[in-house]
């Protein structure tokens, strides 16, 4: 009995010493190695008597877990010392840069055209394209402005031939032409793209975006004509109300037709998009004319409906406030930086259309 | 079009101010561009008395006037005139003030060492004539007006109006001013017309030849005796100055005048000049006439023209000769009043680059039946204010007019419009504009009004109705959220995933012009036609663009100069391979210049090369859905990539349509181009070559199926021949069986000691796995045996022992 005890006092003891690992494993073996000292002590047990067996065996025990459990707590308190130190050596200076990475973005008029097609996508329209470069025939005659009409001059074409029956579209409006003839009535389409007019200075270049809108159905008057360019500036904008100003206007391709104004203000030099009391010209729009129905064989004592065309990079100079519209074509690293758009900002109807 | 408030009241009885004016206007379709405040400069003006004049110090022509401008001091001002003297009075305009004729607003400035205080103004320097020797004499009766603004009235706003193409009456004071009546905006005064009472016989022939395609349907004329063609009274100067014209003489502010109040165009011959009589006929090529734009022009063929015996004396409604131009010794005057035809003045005058204010509005449509309006309105006040003797009116047709007439059912109105007015309502506004109407019925029979070319049927009417009824009453109909077909089509998706994958890999995006120069062109042409453009807006944008690159190449020099190094940018647009519609491609292409992590602290900076743009290109398909497995890629590019660093992609074996390039660009290019970067990588992804599967990515997807039995790695190295490509090992490998064979990878290529010349090594790992079992040593000592043979077999490489 004393025996043990005494075992126990002396390696407590000795355990309480600083000691390195080697030292522990040293005590460790001694103890519970093949002949250590509590190993040996267990092996005593078959030669005690019958009646003290079971104490010693339980007091044996006892002590074992006690220095066993202390062994294993030095160890590893020791262990921990020397990671802490390796992870303490390990330190870095965290505040270095990362490693570089490239971020890339979505043109503002990208970015625009996603936003239109997502809104009105909503409304059951789809997306048309046609071509950049036109016949003369899709592009005005076809749209009710034949040759010697006053209304051509308004448009300043860029002509591949000197016969001028090829040119490069003024407008998105030949894709009306080129759906009504693939297709059949009803129309629900838009159609944004690349138009051109030889014309540059501060406020015109000579090439820019637009989007055609074609609704065509029975019954279909200016009030959803009215209604559904309502509907797409709010959303555009993301504003609760806006005011909006339908005046007439004249466009050979539709008839009535009006041009579209909306409120604003301006406020430290930022134009703000809503109420004020100023008026922004914006789009053109009207009832599509019977004569270009007739033209693409649609009868027009059937069907009847409207057409728009919203200039893109006017949008997206005031959404986005951007000042000068030649910079969107200019490439500056700078500006496609500042004003682009993370590529995974995709708008979508659920997420809203921008962060 | 320039009107003032004033001169609409000549024709519009109205108590409402100038605001509702400008609201009404735009409101009724005829667009308020812009409002200038011509009074508050006019003003500035003022009647001044020269008290004193002294010579100028150091110049000999000019005079220092000290000048009594009603106030207590005397203002000191230099000037010129040799007609500048003490006494003298005259007009004065301030610093601050704008002068009409120049447009130059005068500042407080030292002329030769000497402060001038504003300056004393000549007739010309005001628009008033073309008086520009001396300064302004005035009567001694304006004495006591000193300090006094000389523009007796104070002007009315001038306000500029955008008249939309098919609204020729409203080029006219009396057109806007009946548009106005007709919305409620005041009433429109009607005038007893005074006619010419003459008993004189019009002794100029005039004749309209009949022949095909004459331009002139009706020629109205009268001829005016022993005028004396003066300067234009005040009332007349000042009305013309209001909108900003400048007065010339009696005769030609008459027929301005009138144009601009009634928009009937006139013109006066110095009848004297004109040999025997008028003949009004289709040109011949070659003749030549000198106009009074003092140019000389040639004619073609079939342009119409007002001629006598000797010739051509002007192009009918478009501008008229030096020959017979009138001038302020002119005494007698043939007044011409007539009709042209739109086409045939907008055919003469594109042909000859001629824009003049008649041909603007003869091209629109001139009011058929103004012809003697316009002559009694003009002839009287000719008489009136030159004197001379008014003959009869003259008029020669070749055809007779007739007013349109359509059929109205007034039911069409609701169903354009989307609201509701009353017929009353209806015959109200047509009548005020000028329709007769009857009712037959349902319909309404309208007779169109001769100064409305724009009307022809049912709908122009229904616009006429919502125009003057207000846009403002037609009510919002909401859309319905609803989608019957899908937003957008196959094309489209892959379109804007190739867009933002691109853009997701750190390039930014650019728009450029669909139009290039030439020059740039010219390199990434290749086989494809040039495509010029006709009327470009420079050299620099003469060429529709063959290739994104010569203009992702311009930007991307820009934007080195700029002091960037390392760029990426890329354009998802068109490139074009005809002057047809639809002989155009849409492409992604995308270009890259300098190092990567240049001055890095941490990663080894390196140029960036040919396979960054490979993995570029190639994780774009992957990401749009194309599987890598069966690309096959090659070394056959345009000669504007590297010939060495480059790679032609195909979606699969079959290579029926080229999927990208990409790859260094050549350096010939970048020498040319004088670039300076230590590289430039680029690609170009063909999206209509792209195939669109089918199914969706969803339906492509096989079963999922995974092996759970272990796999090995196994490393090989092949000594091949240095022109045997890493994919054709690659291809070896896969091949061999494809259920156990399931990842190829190269991690190294060697050339050099230890290798034989003319050849390279290429380490290979191999990833075993059976869907089966686990494999024993026996079966993957196989199939390593399978793999080295058939390498070895089919590339001619050597196992590296």
């Amino acid at each position: 009995m004393s025996d043990l005890k005494k075992l126990k006092e002396e390696f407590l003891s000795k355990l309480n010493n600083k000691l390195n690992l080697s030292e522990i494993n040293q005590i460790k073996s001694d103890l519970f190695g093949k002949n250590g000292l509590v190993s040996s002590q267990f092996k005593k047990i078959g030669t005690i008597a019958e009646s003290e067996r079971k104490k010693f065996a339980s007091n044996l025990n006892i002590i074992k877990d006690e220095l066993q459990n202390l062994i294993n707590l030095k160890i590893n308190e020791i262990e921990n010392a020397e990671i802490n130190e390796k992870l303490q050596k390990e330190k870095v200076d965290i505040t270095l840069p990362e490693r570089p990475f490239l971020r890339g973005k979505i043109h503002p008029v990208s970015q625009t055209i996603d936003e239109i097609s997502s809104i009105f996508s909503e409304i059951g329209f789809s997306v048309e394209e046609g071509p950049d470069v036109e016949n003369e025939y899709n592009n005005f005659t076809a749209l009710n402005t034949p040759d010697n009409h006053p209304a051509r001059d308004m448009h300043d074409t860029f002509y591949l031939d000197e016969k001028k029956e090829k040119l490069l579209r003024t407008h998105t409006s030949p894709v009306q032409i080129r759906t009504m003839l693939k297709d059949k009535p009803p129309f629900k389409i838009i159609a944004p793209g690349r138009t051109y007019r030889s014309d540059s200075d501060q406020t015109h270049s000579p090439m820019f975006h637009q989007v055609e809108g074609l609704h065509i159905d029975k019954n279909i008057n200016m009030g959803h004509l009215k209604g559904c360019l309502n509907y797409f500036i709010k959303e555009f904008f993301e504003v609760e109300k806006i005011r909006m100003r339908f005046r007439p206007s004249h466009f050979p391709f539709t008839e009535p037709s009006a041009e579209v104004d909306i409120g604003y203000e301006v406020q430290d030099g930022k134009i703000i998009i809503g109420e004020g009391d100023q008026w922004l010209e914006i789009l053109g729009c009207g009832m599509v004319h019977p004569n270009v129905l007739k033209n693409v064989k649609v009868d027009p004592t059937k069907f009847q409906g409207y057409a728009f065309g919203i200039g893109i990079d006017r949008l997206a100079m005031l959404k986005y406030g951007i000042n000068d519209l030649r910079s969107f074509f200019d490439c500056d690293y700078r500006w496609l930086n500042h004003f682009g758009f993370d590529p995974l900002d995709v708008p979508t109807n659920y997420r809203g259309l921008s962060r | 079009m320039k009107i003032t408030f004033d001169w609409l009241r000549d024709h519009l009885k109205t108590n409402l101010k100038e605001k509702n004016l400008l609201e009404q206007l735009t409101n009724i379709g005829l667009e308020v561009e812009s409002v200038q405040n011509l009074s508050s400069a006019n003003e500035m003006f003022k009647i001044a008395k020269i008290i004193k004049t002294e010579k100028h110090p150091n110049a000999d022509r000019l005079k220092v006037c000290n000048v009594n401008i009603g106030e207590k001091e005397l203002k000191k001002v230099v000037c010129g005139a040799a007609n500048a003297k003490e006494g003298l009075i005259t007009i004065y305009a301030p610093p601050g003030a704008v002068i009409p004729k120049t447009k130059t607003k005068l500042v407080e400035a030292k002329i030769r060492g000497v402060t001038s205080y504003g300056m004393l103004c000549s007739e010309s320097e005001l628009n008033l004539s073309d008086e520009s020797d001396g300064i302004i004499e005035l009567s001694s009766k304006y004495k006591k007006n000193i300090g006094k603004s000389y523009f007796s009235k104070s002007l009315s706003n001038l306000i500029d109006l955008s008249i939309t193409p098919n609204r020729p009456d409203c080029l006219g004071l009396r057109g806007i001013a009946r548009d106005l009546a007709a919305s409620g905006f005041g009433k429109l005064i009607n005038f007893k017309e005074n006619k010419i009472k003459s008993n004189i016989k019009q002794t100029l022939k005039i004749k309209i030849s009949k022949e095909k395609n004459q331009g002139c349907d009706v020629f109205g004329s009268c001829l005016i005796k022993n005028v004396k063609n003066v300067e234009s009274p005040q009332w007349l100067k000042d009305k013309l100055i209001s909108i900003g014209q400048k007065p010339i003489s009696a005769i030609v502010d008459i027929t301005n005048y009138v144009m601009l109040d009634i928009n009937r165009p006139l013109h006066a011959y110095d009848a004297d000049k004109i040999d025997k009589g008028i003949i009004v006929r289709n040109s011949k090529k070659g003749e030549e006439f000198t106009a009074l734009d003092n140019k000389n022009y040639k004619l073609e063929n079939g342009m119409c023209v007002i001629s006598d015996n000797k010739g051509v004396l002007g192009l009918g409604g478009i501008i008229g000769g030096t020959r017979s131009g009138t001038e302020f010794d002119t005494k007698n005057i043939l007044l011409e009043s007539a009709y042209f035809k739109p086409e045939s003045i907008r055919t003469t005058a594109k042909k000859l680059s001629l824009d003049t204010d008649a041909k603007f509005r003869f091209e629109r449509g001139i009011d058929p039946l103004s012809i003697e309006d316009g002559l009694n309105k003009a002839a009287l006040l000719i008489k009136e204010i030159c004197g001379g003797e008014i003959s009869k009116i003259d008029i020669q047709k070749v055809k007779i007019y007739k007013n349109k007439t359509i059929t109205f059912d007034p039911d069409l109105f609701e169903k354009i419009s989307g609201f509701k007015i009353s017929n009353k309502e209806m015959i109200k506004i047509l009548e005020n504009l000028g329709f007769k109407s009857k009712k037959k019925k349902k319909y309404l029979e309208l007779v169109v009004p001769s100064w409305r070319p724009d009307i022809s049927q049912e709908v122009d009417i229904v616009e006429e109705l919502v125009r003057i009824s207000g846009y403002d009453k037609i009510k919002i109909i909401d859309p319905i959220k609803e989608r019957k077909k899908s937003t957008l089509n196959k094309s489209q998706k892959l379109f804007h995933f190739l867009q933002r994958s691109v853009a997701s890999k750190g390039y930014l995006e650019a728009i450029t012009w669909s139009f290039t120069d030439s020059n740039y062109n010219d390199y990434f042409k290749g086989s494809n036609k040039e495509i010029k453009i006709v009327n470009p807006i420079s050299s620099e944008l003469n060429v529709l663009r063959s290739s994104i690159f010569s203009n992702l190449m311009m930007y991307m020099n820009k934007n080195l100069d700029r002091g960037f190094k390392d760029l990426s940018i890329f354009e998802i647009g068109p490139t074009f391979t005809g002057s047809n519609p639809g002989e155009q491609n849409t492409v992604v292409c995308g270009l890259s210049s300098g190092k990567k992590s240049r001055l890095s602290w941490i990663e080894k900076e390196r140029n960036i090369d040919v396979f960054d743009v490979k993995r570029d290109v190639i994780q774009t398909l992957i990401e749009a859905g194309y599987d890598s497995g069966k690309f096959f890629i090659d070394s056959v590019t345009p000669s504007y990539y590297h010939p060495g660093k480059s790679g032609r992609l195909f979606l699969n074996q079959g290579r029926e349509q080229v999927a990208a390039y990409f790859g260094e660009i050549h350096p010939n290019i970048i020498k040319n181009v004088d670039i300076k970067t230590e590289t430039l990588v680029g690609f170009e992804i063909f999206l209509d070559n792209l195939k669109l599967p089918k199914k969706t990515l969803n339906d492509q997807k096989t079963k999922f199926y995974v092996s759970d039995y272990q796999k090995s790695e196994r490393d090989f190295a092949f000594v091949v021949d240095k022109n045997i490509n890493a994919q054709d090992l690659i291809n070896a490998v896969s091949s061999v069986d494809k259920s156990l064979v399931s990842n190829v990878k190269v991690f190294d290529v060697y050339e050099g000691d230890n290798i034989p010349e003319n050849q390279k090594s290429i380490a290979i790992s191999v990833t075993i796995q059976s869907f089966e079992k686990t494999l024993k040593d026996n079966d993957l000592e196989k199939i390593n045996n399978l793999i080295i043979k058939t390498v070895e077999n089919k590339t001619g490489a050597k196992i590296r022992s």
